[in-house]
């Protein structure tokens, strides 16, 4: 099953990445991204490294694209002009998901859900705990420098968006 | 003939290769500063793919941890490489980077 799902998500991928880099609208790509980095994350849950795949969705897919998406949209840098087909096509597509969506939750909550077997946490050694045993003593340091590098980012990105000492930039 | 049940290495490289391939060629063909950092993303993400696909096959984790530095390192160029895209669009209205070209003129 794993070679099937591996063919699936790769496809998605190049797919997903080639659209992002071909689309005209750099919002368009932007959601692209995100969908090639989620299909990432399935690969990555594939290949067993599943704290990478959280990690990909919450860090890239979450925080990183946000940080795209309202830099885009704060350049406000393209009205794109749709013609009123596009318009009725995407409204139709629209309603259609969200009435199906809409009927997949109305058939689950009909449904009863009996709660899995408890997992001992004590026994588990996942991949997130071993993750973070190795972060904690082989790469101590490396895990150390990263907050450094954080930290100047963040000073950066302050000093160079709050712009000249005049307030704003000629 | 049946798929194996695992991924074989090479399928993984192939598809990091791959997205590596689109990234450069984003990064060549566009013009919006916006979109070649989209593209330069797909690159650290083929590499982050590598980096699973071997710690995989040479059941390590420390290829796994190289990704989480990778990862907050682009976090890290993601945040300053757009405030310097919003300093580029506000000192020159646009964000084409052929359209900025102080040093050739």
């Amino acid at each position: 099953m794993t070679a099937p799902l591996f063919l699936v998500f790769g496809l998605l991928l190049i797919l997903s990445a080639l659209m992002t880099i071909l689309h005209r609208n750099p919002i368009t790509s932007a959601l692209f991204l995100v969908l090639s980095f989620c299909s990432l994350a399935g690969i990555y849950l594939l290949l067993r490294a599943e704290f990478l795949a959280m990690v990909q969705i919450i860090v890239y897919a979450g925080a990183i694209m946000v940080l795209f998406l309202f830099v885009i949209m704060y350049l406000n840098l393209k009205h794109d002009v749709e013609t009123g087909v596009q318009i009725a096509v995407r409204r139709g597509v629209g309603w259609l998901l969200a009435i199906t969506v809409g009927a997949l939750v109305v058939a689950l909550f009909q449904r009863q859900w009996a709660p899995g077997p408890v997992v001992g946490l004590t026994d588990a050694t996942g991949n997130t705990e071993a993750i973070g045993k190795l972060l904690y003593s082989r790469y101590l340091f490396p895990f150390e420098l990263t907050s450094i590098i954080l930290l100047a980012a963040m000073i950066g990105v302050i000093v160079i968006g709050k712009g000249r000492q005049g307030g704003t930039i000629e | 003939m049946s798929l194996p049940n695992d991924i074989p290495l090479a399928w993984a490289l192939a598809l990091s290769g791959l997205l590596f391939l689109i990234g450069v060629a984003g990064v060549l063909v566009r013009r919006n500063a916006l979109i070649i950092f989209m593209a330069i993303e797909l690159m650290l993400n083929a590499a982050n793919l590598a980096f699973v696909a071997f710690a995989r096959t040479l059941n390590s984790l420390d290829g796994q941890v190289f990704v989480f530095f990778v990862m907050t390192v682009a976090a890290a160029e993601v945040a300053v490489g757009l405030a310097i895209i919003v300093n580029l669009f506000r000192l020159r209205e646009s964000v084409f980077v052929d359209e900025v070209n102080l040093l050739k003129e």
